[in-house]
C-alpha cells in the first residue's frame, strides 16, 4: 500500500483531536497567564459539560440543549472560580493548586455518584456526526469541521483580546497583576471573564470531542485536560496561538503513535507488532519534559505573541 | 476552628460505628456476599449479573440449613472494576460475616481478591470470571462458567471455519485479565503468525485508530472481547469508518448494551455465551416481569428487559450457593468450603459441578449473532471443542 | 519547637511508639479477618502505608517547598521491584502466564535455603531496601534536569515522569520482566506473614507493614531534625536567603528529592505487600492527588499531621463512611440518596472545606508533642473562618 494512504487517516484524526485539545488548552493558558494557576479542574469541567449534555438531550430538543449546556458549563466555571479560587487570592500558589486538585476530585466523584459509575452515551448530533467519505476514507463530518471551527473561534478570541476593553484589561493583568490593580482595573471582573471564556471554549470542545468519541465517564476529562495543559506549556504558556499549535502537534503525534506499529509494518520497516501504542499518552509528557528542560518558555517565547 | 472540625469528625465516626450492625428479628440470617463491580468499566455488566442474584433472592428468600429456616441476605461490595479496590471490597464482605461470596464479573478483580478470601478462609464462587488464574492455585475460589482456553478456542474455530477468516485483529484492554487472557488463548488457537494483537490503555476514548489499524493490516475478523463500555464505542466507530469485517467477542458482549449500539448499523457481530434467551421460556417470562416491575432493576438492566447471559449466570450462582449452605448444614465459611467441591446443581444454564481445581465442568458454548435490524440476538450454533 | 526537644521527650516519643507497636501486635493476634473489626486491621495496614507515602511527600512538598506530583511513579517502581524479586520460583510461570519470565530469582527464597525463616525475613527486608534504592536512583536521574524548574513547572514535569514510568512498565516488550500490563501476584505478601514460636502461630500480617512504616517515618523525623532538615526549611522559606547563608541549593534539593523517592519506593513495596497484588495501572496520578490531599488534611509541614491525616483518610473512605454507599448511615435509611458513590462525594466536600477554610489542616505546622506543651502555644494566624 502507498505510504501516504496508510498514514493519512491517522493524521486527519490527529488534527481533529488536536482541535479539540486546543479548545481546552486555551482555558488553561488564559488562566495561567493571569493567575499563574494550573487549573487542574478544567479537564473535569469539560467532562461535566459532556454529562450535562447527556442529561439535557434526554429531556429537551438539541437546539435548546446545546446553548443551555454551554450556559450551565460557563456558570460552573464561574462558580468554581468564585468559590474555590477567589478566597485563596492572597494564599501561596501551592494552596490554590491544591484547591484546584480538590475541585477536580470533587467533580469526578460527583459525576461518579450521579452516573452511578456507568458510561453515558453522548447524544448523536445530526449532520455533524454523519458519515462522509474523504480522500477515499470513511470518517464522520465532525472530524473535518473541528479544525476549522477551532481556528475560527481562536481568531475571534484574538480579536476580542486585541480590540476590546476587557481584552485590554486582560492583557494588562497578565503583564502585571498588582500594577493593573493600582490602575483601577477590576481584577475580579477580569478573572471571571477569563474563566467564562475558558469554560465556554471547553464546552464547545466537549461537543466536538464527545460527538467523535461518544462515551462520557467520570475520568473522561482527566487525560484530555492534562494533554491540553501540556499543549499550553508546549506552545508557551500565556500564548493563545502557541497553545493552539501545541495542541495540534500533540494531537497528531498521539494519533500517529497509536498507529505507528501498523504504519511501520505496512511499509515493511518491522515485521511484527512492537506495542508502541502503549506510549501514545506518555509521548505527550516526553514532549513536555523536553521543552521544559531546553526551552522553558515554550515554542513561542513570551514577547512575540499575545499574552493573556 | 480546628477543634470544632476534629470534634465533628470524631462524632461522625462514633455514630458510624454505632450504626454498624443493627439486626432485624424473626428468622436467623445467613449472609451471602456479592462481590461485583457497580461502577467503573465493568459497572454495567456487574449490575446485570447482580440482577440475577436479586431475582433469585426474591423467588427464594429463605434457605433451610440444618433444620432451621434462615433468611438470605445479600451483602454488596463494589469492587469498582479496579484491581486495587478489590482486596478491600473483599475484606468488607468478609468482616460483615458472610458465609460465602458470589462474583465477580471480570477476572482481574477476582484474581486480585483471591488472596484476601484465601487468608480468611471464605469460599467464593466466580460467576463469569473466565480466566484460568482465578481458580488456579487458590483453594477457596470456585466458578460456574467455562474458561478462556475453551472459549478462545471456540471463537478461533468459529472465525476460521464459519467466517472463513485468515487474518485476525485482536484488541484487548491493557492490564485487563479478561480481554488479555481471552485474546491470548484465541491467538494460540488461531495461529500467532496470523494475528495482529494490540492493547489500548485505560481511559481510551479514541478507538478509531485501532479500527484503521485493522483495516490497514488487511485483517478479516476483528476480535475484541473488551468491556461493554468500550464495545459500544468500537461498534459506533466501526460503523462510521466502514470496518468491513465481522466483529467477534466473548461472553461479556452478550448484553443489551451491544444490541442497542449495533441496532441500525451495518456491523456484523458474533459472540459466544452461556445462555440463549428462550431456552427456558418460563424463567425468561418470570425474570422479565420482575425487571419490568422494578424501576431500579430496569435501570440496572439498561432500560429494557433484554436478558444478558450474565444475569442468568448470577441467578444460577445464587442457587449453587444455597445448595452449598444446605449441604454444609452450617453458616460457617469453613464448613461451606469443605462441602463446596461436591456441590452440584441443575441450573437454567445447564448442569453445574466442579472439577478438582474448582472449575465448572462445562463443554459447550452458544454462538449468537446480533440482528442489527431488530436489535436482538439470533442463535447461530452450539459450539464444543474436541 | 521540635528541634529543641530534649532528651526526656525523645524517650517519651520512643516509648509511645513502642507501645503503639505492641498494641498493633496484640490486635493482630486478637482480631481475625472474619470478625466485625477485621476492617480495623485493613485500615491499619493501608493507613500505615499511606502514612509513609504522605510523610515522604511532605518531606518534599511541606519541608523543602518542592511541589512534586510524581509520587505514584516512585511507588510503582518500589512495588514492582519488591514484587519481581520475591515471587517464589514455583509460582513464577503461573504469574507470567503470557511471557517467559526473565528474572527468576526470589531473594527471600534463596536466603531461606541457607538460613530458614530468618533468611526469608532478611530477604524481604533486602527486597524492600532494593525497592527504595531503585526509586531513589531513578529519582536522582530525573532530578538532574527537573529540579531546576520553578514550582508549578516542577509539579507538571514530575507528574509527566510518573506517567512515562507507568507507560514503560506496561509495555508488552518488557513483559518478561514486568509481566506487561498484567498484575503481579503470589509474591511475599502480608497476609502470609506468620511467626511460629513454640508451636504458637502468631500472625504478623498487620504488624509488619505498620513496623516498616513506623521505622521509615522515624528515619524521616531524624532527617528533618538534623542540619539537613533545617536547610530544607530554609530553602522552603526563602531560596535566595538560603543560598546567601551558604546552603547549596542544588545539592539539598536533590537530597530531599532522592530521600523522598526512596521512602515512596518503600511505601509502594509495602502497598504491594498489603494488597498482595501489584499492577502499573493502579499507580495513576489520581493516587498522587489522594496522597497530596492526605498531606493537606493533616497539615503541610507536620509529620504527625500527615500520619493522622492518612489514617483518617483511609479509615473514613474504606470503613466509616461505607454506610453512605449502601443505603444506611447513622441509622438513617435513604437508599435513593445513600447509593454508590455518595461516600466519595461527602468525602471530597469535607476535603474542599479543609482546603478552603482550614488551610492549615488538622495540625498546621505543629507536631503532636507540641500540643502537650502549654506555654509555647503559638497564635493561630492566617486562618480564615
Amino acid at each position: 500500500m502507498d505510504a501516504l494512504k496508510t498514514t493519512l487517516p491517522y493524521i486527519i484524526s490527529g488534527i481533529s483531536v488536536g482541535g479539540q485539545y486546543a479548545l481546552i488548552a486555551i482555558g488553561y493558558t488564559m488562566v495561567y497567564g493571569i493567575l499563574r494557576l494550573i487549573n487542574f479542574a478544567h479537564g473535569d469541567v469539560f467532562m461535566v459539560a459532556g454529562l450535562i449534555m447527556v442529561y439535557l438531550a434526554a429531556s429537551v430538543p438539541l437546539y435548546v440543549a446545546i446553548p443551555l449546556m454551554i450556559l450551565l458549563t460557563v456558570l460552573l466555571g464561574f462558580t468554581i472560580e468564585r468559590v474555590a479560587y477567589k478566597p485563596l487570592r492572597t494564599a501561596p500558589r501551592m494552596s490554590v493548586m491544591i484547591s484546584a486538585i480538590g475541585v477536580s476530585y470533587l467533580l469526578q466523584n460527583l459525576a461518579l455518584y450521579i452516573t452511578g459509575g456507568l458510561n453515558k452515551n453522548y447524544p448523536a448530533i445530526p449532520w455533524i456526526s454523519d458519515r462522509i467519505t474523504l480522500f477515499g476514507m470513511e470518517t464522520s463530518r465532525v472530524t473535518v469541521i473541528t479544525p476549522f471551527l477551532t481556528i475560527l473561534l481562536v481568531v475571534l478570541l484574538v480579536l476580542l483580546i486585541n480590540h476590546t476593553k476587557i481584552g485590554m484589561a486582560m492583557r494588562a493583568v497578565s503583564r502585571d497583576f498588582e500594577t493593573s490593580q493600582l490602575m483601577g482595573i477590576q481584577i475580579n471582573r477580569v478573572i471571571s471573564a477569563t474563566f467564562i471564556i475558558g469554560t465556554f471554549l471547553a464546552a464547545v470542545g466537549s461537543v466536538l470531542f464527545f460527538t467523535n468519541y461518544p462515551g462520557v465517564v467520570p475520568t473522561s476529562g482527566a487525560m484530555p485536560g492534562l494533554k491540553a495543559f501540556v499543549a499550553a506549556v508546549f506552545g508557551g504558556i500565556g500564548s493563545i496561538p502557541g497553545a493552539v499549535i501545541g495542541a495540534f502537534i500533540i494531537g497528531i503525534c498521539e494519533s500517529v503513535i497509536k498507529g505507528l506499529d501498523t504504519i511501520l509494518i505496512v511499509n515493511g520497516a518491522i515485521s511484527e507488532q512492537i506495542g508502541l501504542a502503549t506510549f501514545s499518552d506518555a509521548f505527550t509528557f516526553v514532549l513536555l519534559i523536553v521543552i521544559l528542560v531546553f526551552k522553558p518558555t515554550g515554542l513561542f517565547g513570551e514577547k512575540s505573541t499575545d499574552k493573556v | 476552628m480546628k477543634k470544632i472540625l476534629s470534634l465533628t469528625l470524631a462524632l461522625i465516626m462514633v455514630f458510624a460505628l454505632c450504626s454498624v450492625g443493627t439486626a432485624y428479628a424473626d428468622n436467623p440470617v445467613v449472609k451471602i456476599g456479592v462481590f461485583e463491580p457497580q461502577s467503573g468499566d465493568n459497572g454495567a455488566g456487574g449490575k446485570q449479573e447482580v440482577l440475577g442474584m436479586q431475582y433469585a433472592n426474591v423467588l427464594t428468600p429463605t434457605v433451610e440449613i440444618d433444620g432451621v429456616e434462615y433468611d438470605v441476605e445479600l451483602v454488596y461490595a463494589d469492587n469498582a472494576s479496579s484491581n486495587d479496590k478489590a482486596p478491600t471490597a473483599a475484606q468488607t464482605l468478609i468482616s460483615s460475616g458472610v458465609s460465602l461470596v458470589l462474583g465477580s464479573y471480570g477476572s482481574g478483580v477476582s484474581i486480585a481478591a483471591s488472596d484476601t478470601f484465601d487468608a480468611a478462609g471464605v469460599p467464593a464462587i466466580g460467576v463469569t470470571c473466565t480466566n484460568p488464574q482465578v481458580t488456579a492455585g487458590c483453594d477457596v475460589y470456585f466458578r460456574i462458567c467455562f474458561l478462556d482456553p475453551f472459549q478462545g478456542t471456540v471463537l478461533a474455530n468459529f472465525a476460521k471455519n464459519e467466517l472463513g477468516a485468515s487474518k485476525a485483529y485482536c484488541l484487548a484492554k491493557q492490564g485487563d485479565d479478561y480481554s488479555g487472557g481471552l485474546c491470548n488463548y484465541f491467538i494460540e488457537a488461531f495461529g500467532k503468525e496470523n494475528c495482529v494483537y494490540e492493547q489500548f490503555p485505560e481511559g481510551t476514548s479514541d478507538y478509531s485508530t485501532y479500527i484503521t489499524n485493522a483495516q490497514n493490516q488487511g485483517c478479516d475478523v476483528f476480535f475484541s472481547p473488551v468491556s461493554t463500555e468500550a464495545a459500544a464505542q468500537i461498534i459506533a466507530k466501526a460503523d462510521t469508518q466502514a470496518l468491513g469485517m465481522p466483529i467477534l467477542a466473548g461472553d461479556t458482549w452478550d448484553s443489551n448494551v451491544i444490541l442497542q449500539a449495533a441496532k441500525g448499523t451495518d456491523v456484523k457481530i458474533c459472540v459466544t455465551t452461556f445462555y440463549q434467551e428462550g431456552a427456558d421460556a418460563e424463567f425468561d417470562a418470570g425474570i422479565k416481569e420482575w425487571i419490568n416491575n422494578d424501576a431500579t432493576a430496569l435501570a440496572n438492566n439498561g432500560g429494557n428487559d433484554e436478558l444478558a447471559a450474565v444475569t442468568v449466570m448470577g441467578f444460577d450462582a445464587y442457587y449453587v450457593a444455597l445448595e452449598a449452605l444446605k449441604a454444609a448444614g452450617s453458616t460457617d465459611p469453613a464448613d461451606v468450603l469443605e462441602v463446596l467441591p461436591d456441590v452440584s446443581y441443575e441450573g437454567v444454564t445447564g448442569a453445574i459441578a466442579f472439577d478438582d481445581i474448582g472449575d465448572a465442568l462445562r463443554d459447550s458454548a452458544f454462538v449468537k449473532e446480533c440482528n442489527t435490524e431488530t436489535g436482538v440476538w439470533d442463535f447461530v450454533s452450539v459450539a464444543t471443542v474436541g | 519547637m521540635i528541634e529543641t526537644k530534649n532528651r526526656k521527650s525523645a524517650w517519651i516519643a520512643f516509648l509511645s511508639v513502642l507501645c503503639f507497636l505492641a498494641l498493633v501486635f496484640g490486635l493482630d493476634q486478637l482480631i481475625k479477618p472474619t470478625d466485625k473489626l477485621g476492617m480495623l486491621l485493613i485500615v491499619l495496614q493501608k493507613g500505615s502505608v499511606y502514612a509513609l507515602a504522605a510523610v515522604s511527600m511532605n518531606l518534599l512538598n511541606g519541608y523543602t517547598g518542592l511541589f512534586s506530583l510524581g509520587h505514584a511513579g516512585f511507588m510503582l517502581l518500589g512495588a514492582y521491584t519488591y514484587a519481581i524479586f520475591t515471587i517464589p520460583d514455583k509460582n513464577r510461570d503461573a504469574v507470567y502466564q503470557y511471557f517467559d519470565a526473565a528474572i527468576r530469582f526470589s531473594i527471600p527464597e534463596q536466603l531461606s535455603k541457607s538460613m530458614g525463616g530468618f533468611g526469608t525475613a532478611l530477604g524481604i527486608l533486602i527486597a524492600l531496601l532494593l525497592a527504595g534504592l531503585v526509586a531513589a536512583v531513578l529519582a536522582w536521574l530525573i532530578g538532574l534536569p527537573v529540579l531546576r524548574l520553578k514550582s508549578d513547572y516542577l509539579a507538571i514535569a514530575t507528574l509527566g515522569f510518573a506517567e512515562i514510568i507507568r507507560a514503560v512498565f506496561q509495555w508488552s516488550k518488557l513483559g518478561p520482566v514486568t509481566n506487561g500490563s498484567n498484575l503481579l501476584k503470589n509474591f511475599a505478601r502480608a497476609s502470609k506473614f506468620k511467626l511460629e514460636i513454640a508451636g504458637m502461630k502468631l500472625s504478623l500480617s498487620t504488624f509488619v507493614p505498620v513496623l516498616i512504616a513506623t521505622v521509615s517515618i522515624t528515619l524521616i523525623v531524624l532527617l528533618v531534625n538534623s542540619t539537613y532538615g533545617r536547610a530544607f526549611k530554609a530553602i522552603r522559606d526563602d531560596e535566595v536567603a538560603a543560598e546567601a547563608m551558604g546552603i547549596n541549593l542544588a545539592r539539598h534539593k536533590m537530597i530531599a528529592f532522592v530521600t523522598s523517592s526512596f521512602f515512596a519506593g518503600i511505601a509502594g513495596a509495602t502497598l504491594a505487600m498489603v494488597l498482595s497484588i501489584a499492577q502499573a495501572n493502579n499507580f495513576k496520578s489520581a493516587m498522587t492527588y489522594e496522597i497530596l490531599l492526605m498531606v493537606v488534611l493533616g497539615g503541610i509541614g507536620s509529620i504527625t499531621g500527615s500520619v493522622i491525616g492518612s489514617l483518617l483518610f483511609v479509615a473514613a473512605s474504606e470503613w466509616w463512611l461505607r454506610g453512605l454507599d449502601s443505603g444506611k448511615f447513622l441509622g438513617i435509611e435513604a437508599p435513593t440518596v445513600f447509593r454508590n458513590g455518595f461516600r466519595l462525594v461527602v468525602f471530597s466536600v469535607i476535603i474542599m472545606i479543609v482546603v478552603l477554610f482550614f488551610r492549615k489542616g488538622i495540625m498546621g505546622e505543629k507536631e503532636l508533642p507540641d500540643l502537650f506543651r502549654k506555654k509555647k502555644k503559638a497564635p493561630e494566624k492566617g486562618e480564615q473562618s
